[in-house]
């Protein structure tokens, strides 16, 4: 019998999708070796009734505690106690980047085992098994845990499905580490530029740091414009974080996943990152000048070449096209 | 203040990397060198000197491995570390994450700086959490992906992209932050400073000289037992053009695009 217990990351009023995957996920797990999922919620007056809600996907109690939001600390002094008081064995995380965080610190403080990236976990003897791909999705390694298992899915790892229960919530407080006192929120969810559509997008241009600076993005809004339609312009973390393009244009772990019908990459190298973002669309075409980029892993058309000579030439053969 | 910054020796980015089918462990043999992510982190200390917010006196970079390593920490005084500890003992071989966390905690220990950087992630472990572990074993808060940093009072403000947006979080010395690559663009080493590289102190550290419990690290100290690999399902290789004639190029594309009404 193995309990897992769940992170469900809460923003303005709600929780996050790939908690919720998660908490399906766990709940499954946990059936088949006869153990319960649980969760844990930390945010500053959370309601009960909002809590209970986590028991739609699965979730047979809620933990929750009062404490600051978007900060690991917090959450990994209310895991670790919930985990030793109720003999809880595993966590099990959606992914994104708080994941990653108070899994790795939580691994720490229960000197537990941890693995990240999880696409997959399996049931073997009643104990979990972490399914990891590695080396650009090259290969699959197994984790097997001696005694507590930390497990951080990759985004978009798990689905989330309601199935109508509802869950006990339990009020915990949790006395707080020496150091969380060192960390606190001056601001969250910043959003960083204009407010592009990316979602809505039946294809989308996608622009990397081979655009070479903010002003390469001139050549993908010129080719979007071609293309016409329902075209948008999206972009790696790598340049919002350089400002080059809106946070709500970036496509990844930390901004969208899309599924358009054309995904069409130009500079961009397709970290495990970005991929996990649009690794759905139906056809992904690449444009990158490195013929090792690992984008050509997962591309159904890769051209290996400088966008600068075949981005104008390709915006120019379309417009042509599309206006005969 | 103290800076130490955690520097690791990788396979360069155009090796490719592999599993030994034999130890089950990476196979690290080839080429290597500086985790390039970890030069951002040692660029991040030196504008913290230079910038002169905060007296920092001293910079030290630390790495973990085998003895090969060593280069990685000459390359990183090059860029401007004042010295080096090298943690290397063949018990920590095959260590998992949390495991080469404790050690380099218990090697930054001895050290007690204000600050520990990293960078965001190595090029080839890419676990994105040996900060938080680190962290967690010194009892120090912990921040990843940081890609701002203002010295403000008694510690830092840092922001970082979060699931949400960005978020910016205030932190009080001591502290163990992961910066992104987006934080600066690191300097390149003069020459001079390559050749002074080999003549700063480095000071190499057993296990027990660090005061690692051997029973914690290692391959049979893990709490993680790794093996199995397999194949992935592998999606078709899909066509590939070389850009040779531009126009011809272009031609294609279009082709093939129309050719799924993507037009
Ligand atoms: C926890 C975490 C979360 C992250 N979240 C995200 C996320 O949400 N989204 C995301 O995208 N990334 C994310 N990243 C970052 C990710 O790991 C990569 O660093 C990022 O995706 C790289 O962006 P890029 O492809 O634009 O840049 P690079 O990796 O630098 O690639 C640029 C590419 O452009 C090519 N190029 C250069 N010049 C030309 C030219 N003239 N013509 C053609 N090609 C050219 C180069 O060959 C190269 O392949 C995250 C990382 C971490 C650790
Ligand atoms: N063996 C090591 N020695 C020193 N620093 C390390 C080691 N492994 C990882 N790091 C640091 O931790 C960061 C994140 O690595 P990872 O968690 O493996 O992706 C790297 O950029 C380094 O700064």
């Amino acid at each position: 019998m193995a309990d897992i217990l769940v992170y469900a990351l809460h923003y303005e009023g709600a929780f996050n999708k790939n908690s919720l995957g998660a908490i399906t996920e766990a709940t499954k797990l946990a059936g088949e070796t006869g153990g319960k999922a649980h969760a844990v919620v930390v945010g500053e007056g959370i309601s009960d009734e909002l809590a209970a809600t986590l028991g739609d996907y699965g979730a047979t109690k809620v933990f929750k505690a009062e404490g600051p939001e978007g900060l690991a600390q917090p959450v990994i002094d209310t895991m670790a106690s919930v985990m030793t008081e109720n003999g809880i064995d595993y966590a099990l995380f959606g992914g994104g980047l708080l994941g990653f965080e108070v899994g790795a610190g939580l691994a720490a403080r229960l000197q537990a085992g941890v693995t990240m990236e999880v696409t997959g976990v399996l049931v073997e003897d009643g104990k979990l098994v972490a399914e990891r791909p590695i080396l650009g999705d090259s290969a699959i390694s197994q984790s097997r845990y001696k005694t507590k298992g930390i497990i951080i899915g990759r985004l978009n790892a798990f689905e989330a499905k309601a199935s109508g229960g509802s869950a006990e919530v339990v009020n915990v407080t949790v006395e707080p580490s020496a150091q969380a006192a060192q960390a606190s929120i001056v601001s969250r969810g910043e959003q960083r530029g204009a407010d592009v559509d990316i979602e809505g997008a039946g294809t989308l241009v996608a622009g990397g740091r081979g655009l070479g600076n903010a002003e390469g993005f001139d050549l993908l809004q010129d080719l979007a414009k071609a293309f016409g339609g329902s075209t948008a312009v999206a972009a790696t973390r790598a340049v919002v974080d350089a400002g080059w393009y809106p946070y709500a244009g970036q496509i990844g772990q930390t901004g969208k996943t899309v599924a358009p019908k054309l995904y069409l990459a130009a500079g961009i190298s397709g970290a495990i990152q970005h991929k996990v973002g649009m690794q759905s669309s139906e056809n992904i075409v690449a444009i990158n000048k490195d013929a090792n980029a690992p984008i050509f892993e997962f591309s159904d058309l890769g051209i290996v070449g400088d966008l600068n000579k075949i981005v104008p030439k390709l915006t120019e053969a379309i417009a042509a096209k599309r206006g005969s | 203040m103290k800076i130490c910054v955690l520097v690791k020796e990788v396979p360069d980015a155009a090796v490719t990397k592999r599993i030994d089918p034999s130890t089950g462990r990476m196979d690290r043999s080839g080429e290597k060198n500086l985790n390039p992510y970890d030069t951002h982190a040692i660029e991040a200390a030196m504008q913290l000197k230079e910038g002169g917010e905060v007296q920092v006196d001293e910079i030290v970079a630390v790495s973990m491995g085998p003895v090969s390593a060593v280069r990685a920490l000459h390359k990183a005084v090059s860029l401007g570390a004042d010295r080096s500890v090298h943690l290397s003992d063949p018990a920590l071989a095959g260590s998992d994450v949390a495991a080469t966390g404790y050690a380099l905690a218990s090697a930054i220990k001895k050290e007690s700086p204000d600050l520990v950087l990293l960078g965001q992630q190595s090029d080839d472990g890419e676990c994105y959490t040996i900060g938080a572990v680190v962290a967690e074993h010194l009892g120090m808060p912990s921040l990843t992906q940081v890609v701002k940093m203002d010295v403000e009072g008694e510690g830092v403000k840092c922001e970082r992209q979060a699931e949400y947006g960005y978020d910016t979080v205030q932190v009080t010395f001591p502290a163990v932050i992961s910066v992104g690559d987006a934080i600066n663009e690191p300097r390149y080493p003069s020459l001079k400073a390559i050749m002074g590289a080999k003549k700063k102190p480095l000071e190499t550290l057993a296990a027990a000289d660090a005061g690692i419990d051997a029973s914690m690290v290692g391959a049979d100290g893990s709490q993680v037992q790794c093996g199995e690999f397999k194949a992935p399902p592998q999606k078709a290789a899909g066509q590939i053009i070389e850009d040779e004639d531009t126009n011809d190029t272009v031609e294609k594309i279009v082709a093939w695009l129309d050719e799924r009404k993507l037009i």
